[in-house]
């Protein structure tokens, strides 16, 4: 049987995978940031999980404003990244499990949740940054992914609590996989920033810290915000919190926190970090 | 800048109001925004990127912008694109063919130098 080992909030933003590539990790700026990442590598590398589902937001790569899903899932043999405008080097692809991708289709569609299913997806850096994030500078990637895309960029986006909800069928959907794998869930993404209006550069930190808090012990607490909530609380890309949402909700009730970090400022953003175990 | 909310407790809010220095991309921003969006999209391709940058007004012609679309991309006015229905991300794209980064950007929105708009960042850190 599929077994979820574990869930992992992180940002996802370009500028990570621009510092990777420059190797600034060890600049005074950057250090911190990826230190945090150490014990997740370290946990990683003991838990060795054979399948990450990566929850994400397209951020105008793969999905246009002619058809924008909900909810998308990629069903496709391999997934590939692409330079998003700004030349960014293609790396080696991604390795996908269509037969898992269709057994979470099938399931969340039999509990409601009916998905736009991908055969063909374009990932961009909300799912790559978190992939090199997880696994730096390795030849072939350890795990086989199936991306999981959130709206989160045109409204109205699915509802925190919805996301939620989703989140827990993902779970179901995963334990009924009777294949035996090890499943890491990522959700990416903010957390508090504004790129966008005179409000540009808007980080709420007192926000970033009660969100970390409350997605690991009480995530229905995050669950009652409104979309719109959200945006005045965190930023006009706040919202990306309801990819966290999607991922605490596979985790189930009981879960311990092994790492959680807080950076700010990260580019634009107040940057979260939070490494749950799933606790049997 | 008015910075709603930050430090108050952080109940769900009842009311719909609009928030100060923020435009939610709904269906009418996309509506409005669809042909500057559309150009933007076509970014992700470095021969449209040439392509644009050999005959900037040709290109906006091609994809049907109004003149308010095209006097901002004229001006690389980001305020101005996001009145015009442009949407962050897409933007973010044509920025990127002038060099610009979110930082820049950001300096540029709120009429700040970019190393003000840097200091402003890290001030969130207190």
């Amino acid at each position: 049987m599929a077994r979820i080992v574990g869930g992992i909030g992180t940002s996802h933003i370009p500028a990570i995978g621009i510092a990777m590539a420059k190797q600034q990790c060890e600049d005074p700026y950057w250090r911190p940031f990826f230190q945090a990442y150490g014990p997740v590598r370290n946990w990683l590398e003991a838990v060795q999980p054979t399948v990450a589902i990566v929850i994400y937001n397209d951020h105008g790569l793969n999905f246009f404003l002619d058809k924008m899903p909900a909810f998308a899932i990629g069903a496709a043999a391999e997934y590939r990244n692409a330079d998003e405008g700004w030349g960014l080097p293609t790396l080696t692809p991604f390795p996908g499990d269509t037969a898992f991708s269709w057994h979470l289709i099938e399931s969340l569609s039999a509990a409601d949740f009916d998905l736009t299913t991908c055969q063909e997806m374009l990932v961009d850096h909300g799912f790559v940054v978190p992939m090199q994030l997880m696994w730096p500078n390795t030849p072939a990637w350890p795990v086989r992914t199936i991306p999981i895309h959130v709206n989160t960029v045109q409204h109205p986006l699915p509802t925190p609590r919805r996301c939620l909800k989703f989140g827990e069928a993902l779970g179901q959907a995963i334990a009924s996989w009777p294949q035996d794998e090890r499943v890491v869930v990522l959700g990416t993404g903010g957390l508090s920033h504004q790129l966008d209006g005179r409000r540009a550069g808007f980080i709420n930190k007192p926000f970033d810290l009660y969100c970390l808090e409350k997605i690991e012990r009480d995530p229905e607490a995050l669950a009652r915000y409104s979309i719109r909530d959200l945006v005045e609380l965190a930023g006009t890309q706040g919202p990306e919190l309801i990819q966290w949402l999607v991922m605490r909700g596979a985790l189930g009730s009981a879960v311990r926190r092994l790492e959680s970090n807080y950076q700010v400022p990260i580019s634009n953003t107040g940057s979260g970090l939070l490494l749950l175990e799933t606790a049997a | 800048m008015p910075q709603t909310r930050k430090t108050t407790s952080f109940e769900p809010s009842a009311h719909g109001r609009e928030i100060w220095g923020t435009t939610i991309f709904d269906g009418n921003a996309a509506r409005r925004g669809y042909p500057l969006n559309k150009m933007c999209f076509s970014f992700n391709e470095a021969h449209n990127r040439t392509e644009f940058l050999r005959d900037e007004n040709a290109y906006c012609r091609k994809y049907g912008l109004d003149e308010a679309q095209r006097e901002a991309v004229r001006r690389r006015d980001v305020l101005a694109l996001i009145a015009a229905g442009g949407n962050i991300y897409y933007l973010a794209k044509l920025a990127g063919i002038f060099g610009l980064n979110v930082q820049d950007i950001g300096a540029q929105q709120t009429g700040r130098s970019v190393e003000d708009f840097r200091a402003m960042l890290r001030a969130a850190g207190d």
